[in-house]
């Protein structure tokens, strides 16, 4: 149940600082009062920033936007787990009445080899979009397509293929796992569109082709810690991992068309 | 009669309504194949409208360069519409056609929408599901493999196309996904964590755009031969509203600037189901499908600062004021008809909660009848978010809702052909003002965003290349060198003025000035009271504002600060806009214009135009152009859903 609203909480906070991506970062402390337990936990990092502007120091910088769980934009690891605590949620879907008054709060940004920190906790994560562009898509031009109900799907692999595009590009995978694999981000993709009969044309080169480029920018690969599972803010399972690597059999086996 | 202004010409064709595209089509100049990769467009936004108008452009041979404000075009706030979107398919056999949709567009728009713009959209309604299925859009599916459509927001017919409650998301992947394989295949240039300061005009046609890269503070300028803003709606000039943070006015208001007239500001769309303010923290409100009022009854106490809890209220106790007030649609009045019902019976003091600025949607008959399984499944992800925020379970108690800001009607003024008054800048997606009019039904912004991308802007911007010279420019001319430094002289001027306030709290202020005075309800008094308290608020920010780090890097505080510095010019224009038209027509609802009933009354005589303000300075006050309204096909009537 909810706290009382009215209830003020403090906590310590270690956050790391980083001016910028050639600079030395470390963990810095603050304390932040006046926290709600119904605050956000990105609303609660709004209140320590309000200070810090208030003392004429420099905010901490982190990613959001939508601040209701689908943009994916927002990416701390927290207590060293991605998205914190709970469970399927996004960092700005937690709420601090999950949090002990007085507790001490460790929070990092989202850390892999392919998403350099910018500053402080904002990360780039641009290699997702340069994995999407070598094969996360159908080849449809516009205007070309036939009438809607001319293709059906049976409706439990659309659902099937649903649950995998519900991936909301975070990367939590990646931070949750110890090779830094993005195993779950591709393979999520590559089920999608490989459940449905309008993937088939592209089936056998679009997983080779993801992977390529994933390997390229620095992604490990997949040893079954199933981390970036039990990280995924939208429950994406590791099955779609299994699936890629079907798919990527199947197409190191199809034979190459000239 | 409405006197037309002479600088708005619609080009709406005339003729049969039904032929009027066609014949457009048919008489635009096209561009030669070969010819199409020597024009260069720049997109402005990668939400629905820009990434489908950058990938469908490019996919025609043109040359793209799209920029984002997210870190991925992926984030683009389009990703966060829930419940579906509209098409005339029929698939139902339900008695849907392309008329239909026109007529309840135009209706629910409370006739103050171009007749000719909501029938072309009807008509491409189809094509745009078509398209996205061929993409591979997880729609919903029926047993035996085709589409499942519902009826969304009280239509009569079941014309909705979903993906489970993340349709926003799902059309939003699949325009992405268009758009990653051209920037593959070389076509578009990806410019993301860019934010568009100024349009630059060169012979009186827009050649380009000044915007700040986000992650260094530098300045880029980039050349081209056309420029589409597609930048969404300024919903958060409210401060607290379902847009997601970075949704800003900035883009439009500095086209505004440069010659692109300002149409209908005042029409903004409060979404009656939304998860209540908990307290002054608040950063964001976060909707509730509107699909939810399919099942759930919305209710308050008959009594007034009823303090019990809602399963101690007997039903006989219970005002179900929507199905009271309105018996033929009951819950499913159009938003702007439910959001008012709620704020009138919290101002009279019946709301619930420990706000009393909440109503009750209950969902307690519809798991009566239809099993908890059964609600689970259409609704679960909503219930679970709802359970989330709140740490309430809607299961066993109603849920809490009231009104917020969710979408803005107005926008850039522009012809049939998606350009706006500055030549050579098109204008798509909600940050332009047409097809809603002054109101929007459910599940028809995506449906409008990936028109104008898909069906639109990629055939009527072939006119603007045939139709004008365009000598080539570059980045480095005189226009483009003083629009920087204007610009940037704009960030020292924010940077420089050391105050002791920080940017949130104007922006809050501003908020609570726009919600209370030009919000769901608007009066004369209310609305002079707002233009001075902006007034004093913007000199405020000028003298008072302190903005911590320096222009010379990511500066997420500087950012906000821009914002927050053009929402503060363009709240005036928007209360300008509220003050001047006398009349209640959709989500605008002037106290002083209402039936006997409470229900909006509008003045077709005085006000059947689009008002369209050309900027002329800071605290001067705009000019009013008006294009006048026709109504040929929908004879405007008063809205009655008793």
């Amino acid at each position: 149940m909810s706290g009382d609203p009215t209830s003020s909480m403090g906590f310590t906070l270690k956050i790391w600082r980083q001016s910028a991506p050639d600079a030395k970062g470390t963990m810095e402390t603050y304390h932040v009062a006046d926290v709600s337990p119904d605050m956000s936990f990105l609303e609660m990092l709004d209140v320590l920033n309000e200070s810090l502007i208030g003392e004429g120091r420099e905010p901490v910088a982190f990613d959001h936007d939508c601040r209701e769980g689908i943009c994916g934009a927002c990416s701390l690891v927290i207590d060293g787990q991605a998205h914190g605590p709970e469970t399927e949620t996004t960092v700005c879907q937690l709420h601090m009445r999950h949090y002990s008054d007085g507790a001490t709060i460790h929070i990092e940004p989202f850390r892999a080899n392919a998403f350099p920190v910018l500053k402080d906790l904002v990360i780039d994560r641009s290699a997702f979009d340069r994995i999407i562009a070598e094969g996360g898509f159908i080849s449809t031009h516009t205007g070309s397509a036939p009438d809607a109900n001319a293709i059906t799907v049976a409706k439990d692999l659309a659902e099937r293929a649903m649950d995998a595009a519900a991936c909301i590009g975070c990367g939590a995978c990646v931070a949750a796992c110890p090779n830094s694999a993005a195993m779950l981000f591709v393979g999520a993709k590559v089920s999608h569109l490989a459940l449905l009969p309008q993937g088939q044309a592209e089936r056998n080169r679009r997983g080779l082709a993801m992977v390529a480029r994933m390997d390229q920018e620095g992604f490990g690969n997949c040893t079954n810690h199933f981390e970036c599972m039990a990280a995924c803010p939208k429950g994406i399972s590791v099955e779609n991992i299994a699936r890629l690597n079907r798919e990527l059999l199947r197409g190191a086996l199809a034979p190459r068309r000239v | 009669m409405v006197e037309a202004s002479k600088r708005l010409s619609s080009k709406a064709p005339r003729g049969p309504i039904a032929e009027r595209w066609d014949k457009h089509r048919f008489n635009m100049k096209l561009v030669n194949p070969s010819n199409k990769r020597r024009f260069h467009v720049l997109v402005v936004g990668s939400g629905l409208a820009g990434a489908s108008a950058a990938a469908s452009l490019a996919e025609l041979g043109y040359k793209i360069t799209c920029f984002c404000i997210q870190d991925s075009p992926r984030r683009a706030h389009s990703i966060a519409a829930q419940g579906g979107i509209n098409a005339a398919k029929n698939y139902p056999n339900d008695g849907d056609s392309v008329y239909r949709l026109f007529y309840d567009t135009v209706k629910g728009g409370d006739f103050r929408a171009r007749e000719s713009n909501v029938y072309r959209l009807a008509q491409i309604s189809n094509s745009i599901i078509d398209q996205c299925a061929a993409q591979g859009v997880p729609f919903a599916r029926e047993y035996g493999g085709a589409l499942s459509n519902r009826s969304f927001g009280g239509a009569q017919v079941s014309r909705t196309f979903y993906a489970r409650g993340q349709t926003g998301q799902q059309l939003l992947l699949g325009a992405y996904s268009s758009l990653m394989r051209q920037v593959g295949l070389g076509k578009v240039s990806m410019f993301p964590r860019r934010e568009m300061l100024d349009v630059v005009v060169v012979d009186g046609v827009a050649r380009g755009i000044v915007c700040r890269n986000l992650t260094t503070g530098a300045y880029e300028r980039y050349a081209g031969d056309a420029v589409l803003l597609c930048t969404g709606g300024y919903g958060n000039v409210f401060y607290l509203s379902t847009n997601a943070k970075a949704c800003n006015v900035t883009a439009s208001w500095r086209a505004h600037k440069r010659g692109a007239f300002f149409a209908n500001p005042c029409f903004t769309q409060i979404h009656p189901t939304c998860i209540p303010v908990s307290g002054s923290h608040q950063s964001k409100l976060t909707l509730m499908s509107e699909s939810l009022r399919n099942d759930g009854r919305v209710w308050v106490p008959k009594r007034a600062e009823d303090g019990r809890a809602a399963r101690d209220i007997p039903e006989e106790e219970r005002d179900y004021y929507l199905e009271r007030r309105y018996p033929s649609f009951g819950n499913l009045v159009p938003r702007d008809v439910a959001s008012r019902a709620a704020k009138e019976r919290c101002d009279a003091g019946y709301g619930v909660g420990s706000t009393g600025l909440a109503v009750y949607l209950d969902f307690r008959d519809a798991i009566r009848r239809d099993g908890q399984d059964l609600i689970r499944q259409k609704y679960g992800n909503l219930f679970q978010m709802y359970e989330k925020i709140t740490a309430e379970d809607p299961y066993s108690a109603p849920m809490r809702i009231f009104p917020a800001v969710h979408y803005t009607m107005g926008g850039l003024w522009v012809d049939y052909n998606l350009e706006s008054t500055l030549p050579g800048l098109f204008v798509l997606g909600e940050a332009n003002f047409s097809d809603h009019g002054a109101n929007r039904l459910g599940a028809s912004a995506l449906m409008q965003g990936l028109a104008d991308g898909y069906f639109v802007a990629p055939y009527t911007i072939a006119g603007h290349f045939t139709g004008r010279p365009l000598p080539a420019v570059s980045a480095d001319a005189a226009e483009f060198l003083a629009s920087e430094s204007e610009v940037r002289g704009r960030t020292e001027k924010i940077l420089g003025v050391g105050g002791r306030r920080t940017v949130d709290s104007f922006h809050r202020e501003l908020g609570g000035i726009m919600w209370h005075l030009c919000g769901m309800a608007r009066s004369a008094d209310g609305l002079n009271r707002a233009r001075e308290q902006v007034q004093t608020l913007r000199a405020e920010f000028w003298e008072n504002v302190t903005i911590s780090g320096s222009g010379a890097s990511l500066n997420q505080d500087l950012e906000h600060a821009g914002r927050v510095a053009d929402f503060l010019e363009f709240a005036e224009l928007m209360i300008d806009d509220a003050a001047h038209r006398c009349e209640s027509c959709g989500g605008h609802f002037r106290e002083e214009h209402q039936t006997e009933d409470g229900e909006a009354r509008r003045n077709d005589d005085k006000f059947s135009y689009a008002a369209a303000w050309e900027y002329r300075g800071v605290g001067s006050a705009a000019k009013l152009h008006k294009e006048a309204l026709e109504f040929e096909y929908v004879k405007p009537s008063q809205r009655s859903y008793k």
